[in-house]
């Protein structure tokens, strides 16, 4: 199926308003979530935390101001529906234009440096920045992409492990245990903990990283791995850790694991945190320019 | 846990009085200080070009937008992880009489010591919630080091800052890294109920 003329440039535009709305408009799920772990927080200081992250939520929605100051790393997540006709190259141009319009119109803050010389081109991008995931979606006619503004409080605790087969799941849930009370109040908890398991060392970390994006109230899909995700969030949120670390009820929102198969000698586990905002937002574009989005 | 609402900049016994838990609002300037103004003050030797005696120093990069030479409006100010931070708190409060280091997660035992012994504290900003934080702000007075953007010193006028909690006091108290020492003494008894000792 071929693409409407100019939907480059529509790429571009929605990808500008990705950036820009998923700093306002926190995931609705999210929101629900804080409120519920707001009602239930019985210490004082957590609820005076938990009112301020609520107070922040709604002037992000109503006075549609940005509700945290981090930009964070420009992360999107591309799946090509396999009917489309598309130019990856054009593509992924237009996404970085996308990001450099929101950061330059709105403006954002520039968060994105050399990794030496710590040269800012104040673009929000920079080598390989962007960062830009492709995958593609079977009998699909839609580009389908999920932003997230990766915050650094959070994504300074990411930490993966090479474990041996014989440290079997017993080690990997004391590596994520261990991991997220390492962290304490640094990625701004109550976290969602997203988990990799298999793989190797990067795909590994990857997983991780998009199971932070998954909506909240989904489980893995087979029960043993769902099962997990609810031992290592019981366990979580009995350390007390509570919001901005400060003590309190709820540490994590959820535990999300992704999976892969892995090397007979392999054990791989990777822990990316994403902070209590959990900012995403998704675009669905369809060849003949028809928008539509959501989170 | 008591409430307490002071000008800057501070005084020590202001800062005395204060324990970990209790409720802060400043109004006044706070300076906006992070990694790389502070690695240029302290790695590169460029002293501050800014008086911090009795300072309120707030860990942040803000969001700005540019309103003509050297000028700024707030898009989004919020605030930045501490820790990144530990190794300047010495210098800052030895050299410098910096009276309030305000900023997110906390800081370490030896800069709780440090804090302790200089007469200074650590205000936990919520972090994350730069929305309500941007609105206590009258104005963005001056910006020192614009070449570091947007790791410049910000000097920012507030009013009502807060509530902030007082993460680390002069009496030995460190909420966060106490929160924290529990923790890990819960997971070693979690982790030995899960089978795994």
């Amino acid at each position: 199926m071929e693409v409407r003329a100019n939907f480059y440039d529509l790429v571009e535009s929605v990808c500008c308003d990705l950036y820009i709305k998923s700093l306002k408009e926190i995931p609705p799920d999210i929101v629900d979530a804080i409120q519920r772990a707001a009602a239930t927080e019985t210490k004082e200081v957590a609820k005076r935390i938990f009112s301020h992250y609520l107070e922040s939520i709604a002037l992000g929605r109503e006075k549609k101001m940005i509700v945290c100051q981090d930009t964070g790393i420009p992360i999107y997540w591309v799946e090509i529906g396999g009917n489309l006709r598309i130019d990856g190259a054009q593509l992924g141009d237009a996404i970085v234009r996308g990001t450099e319009r929101a950061t330059r119109e709105h403006p954002l803050r520039s968060s994105i440096v050399s990794p030496i010389k710590r040269e800012n081109r104040q673009t929000n991008s920079g080598e390989r920045i962007p960062i830009i995931h492709y995958d593609f979606g079977r009998d699909s006619d839609v580009l389908d992409i999920l932003f997230m503004p990766k915050g650094s409080g959070s994504e300074n605790m990411s930490f993966m492990k090479m474990l041996i087969p014989a440290d079997g799941v017993k080690g990997v849930k004391r590596f994520v245990l261990e991991q997220v009370v390492g962290a304490g109040p640094k990625p701004c908890p109550p976290t969602i903990v997203g988990v990799g398991i298999g793989g190797s060392s990067d795909l590994c970390m990857t997983l991780a990283k998009k199971a932070t994006a998954r909506p909240l109230g989904t489980r893995h899909p087979d029960p043993e791995i769902a099962a997990l995700e609810a031992e290592l969030l019981d366990a979580i949120n009995q350390t007390g850790i509570g919001p901005q670390g400060l003590g309190g009820n709820t540490t994590a929102l959820a535990v999300h694991i992704e999976t892969a198969w892995t090397h007979i000698t392999c054990n791989p586990v990777a822990v990316n945190m994403q902070c209590w905002r959990a900012e995403r937002r998704r675009a669905k574009i369809w060849a003949d320019g028809r928008v539509e989005e959501g989170y | 846990m008591a409430e307490f609402r002071f000008p800057t900049p501070l005084n020590e016994s202001d800062v005395r009085q204060l324990r970990v838990g209790d409720a802060v609002w400043l109004d006044g300037i706070v300076f906006g200080v992070r990694d790389g103004n502070l690695i240029r003050v302290f790695d590169r030797g460029v002293a501050p070009p800014c008086d911090w005696r009795g300072a309120a120093l707030l860990h942040t990069a803000p969001n700005v937008r540019k309103i003509g030479p050297g000028k700024y409006e707030p898009v989004s100010v919020g605030t930045t992880t501490s820790m990144r931070m530990d190794r300047f708190t010495e210098g800052l409060l030895r050299d410098y009489g910096v009276r309030a280091i305000l900023g997110k997660g906390g800081l370490s035992q030896q800069s709780a010591a440090l804090m302790q012994h200089y007469g200074a504290v650590y205000l936990s900003v919520t972090g994350g919630a730069a929305a309500m934080e941007t609105l206590q702000i009258e104005e963005i007075e001056k910006v020192y080091w614009e070449d570091l953007m947007p790791e410049c010193i910000w000097q920012i006028r507030f009013k009502g800052f807060g509530p902030m909690t007082v993460g680390i006091d002069t009496h030995g108290g460190n909420l966060q890294h106490e929160v924290q020492a529990q923790a890990q003494q819960k997971t070693a008894e979690l982790l030995r109920k899960m089978g795994i000792g």
